[in-house]
């Protein structure tokens, strides 16, 4: 084959002494074969752009038909998969909706905690007396934090419901509890184990013994406290909830 | 210069005529253009090396051409045609890149 031509291997003498070919004549027949390698070239390719399947052998016919069937396979595999993707994700949607109906129950207990749900239940009734003003706000906060130690769970003072981020300050004639003046006499209340919270607040030394000497504090335990005063949430300005949409706590 | 005029001859030849290829030469004529193109390739290789023969390519040619028809015809008759094409096809393709390589080598250097 074209090695031949490549690299002909018989010696020069061997050439052309068996049979003599014009030079002139092979080059006109090599010409001539180009010409016909052209023409056969171009026909090919006008054939084949042209034909279509009815000009295939049955085998290449069968071999097609298998491709397709395969490729078949394959699309069909990829669109189960797909279509088991799409339940898992549209599952995964109606999980959502779920949580989020099943949201109310768990939400009434966080507003419970966060101050937006009111309270009822067991618990004490502390009631300050302090005639001259004398008690200040770090006294309240001292009585606060005892109770959340002792277990509150609810606390409201005087008509201010006690969250974690209230804040207490001292004001002209009384307290500022979350920017609401409070004066004297004061009400907490709180619910949650009765006899830890009054062992907690009277104890010696703690909380009431600290009172000033004009104040003084009665802590009464309670079969049935109602924490009524709610804590008004703003809308988040920067926080997002991370993962679904629910609903606002409020 | 001649061969090349040759084939450009034949090109535009066909380009007019627009030939039909008969219905007993289709399995054939693609394999048969493809084992010419190795003899030219070959040709090309042997002309750049300075050993082309006009002879040699002539003879080359047609006994590419015989053969690579022969062969797929012999695999048409067994039952294995396509299969014996496409092993045809690779064979000559491979020599035609090696040959293309070679070429390569001779015109850039590289």
């Amino acid at each position: 084959m074209s090695e031949d031509a490549a690299a002909p291997a018989r010696p020069p003498s061997a050439r052309g002494s068996r049979i003599h070919w014009g030079g002139r004549g092979s080059a006109i027949l090599g010409a001539l074969l180009l010409v016909a390698l052209g023409f056969a070239l171009v026909a090919q390719l006008r054939q084949n752009s042209a034909q279509g399947l009815s000009a295939l052998r049955q085998s290449d016919l069968v071999r097609i038909l298998d491709d397709v069937g395969g490729r078949r396979d394959r699309l069909a595999a990829e669109a189960s998969d797909l279509q088991a993707q799409q339940r898992a994700l549209a599952g995964g949607a109606t999980g959502s909706q779920a949580a989020i109906h099943a949201g109310p129950a768990p939400l009434g207990g966080l507003g419970r905690v966060g101050g937006t749900a009111a309270a009822t239940g067991p618990g004490t009734e502390v009631f300050v007396t302090d005639p001259q003003s004398a008690v200040r706000s770090a006294q309240v906060l001292d009585l606060v934090q005892e109770l959340r130690d002792a277990g509150a769970e609810a606390i409201q003072i005087g008509s201010v419901r006690v969250v974690a981020s209230t804040w207490f300050a001292d004001a002209a004639g009384g307290v500022s509890v979350d920017g609401t003046i409070l004066r004297p006499p004061y009400t907490v209340l709180a619910i949650g184990d009765s006899q830890t919270m009054a062992t907690a607040l009277e104890i010696p030394g703690g909380v009431v013994a600290s009172l000033p000497d004009r104040a003084a504090a009665t802590v009464a335990a309670r079969e049935q406290v109602e924490v009524t005063a709610l804590h008004a949430v703003r809308a988040p300005r920067y926080a997002r909830p991370a993962t679904t949409a629910r609903p606002s706590p409020s | 210069m001649i061969p090349a005029l040759g084939l450009v001859a034949g090109i535009v030849l066909g380009l007019l005529l627009q030939p039909a290829v008969p219905v007993w030469a289709q399995p054939y004529l693609p394999i048969a253009v493809v084992a010419a193109l190795d003899a030219v390739f070959g040709a090309v290789r042997a002309l750049l090396d300075g050993i082309f023969d006009d002879k040699v390519f002539v003879v080359s040619f047609l006994s590419n051409v015989f053969v690579a028809a022969f062969i797929v015809y012999l695999g048409d008759q067994l039952g294995v045609g396509s299969q014996l094409s496409t092993g045809v096809v690779v064979v000559l393709g491979i020599r035609i890149f090696s040959n293309a390589a070679a070429i390569r080598r001779h015109l850039f250097r590289a």
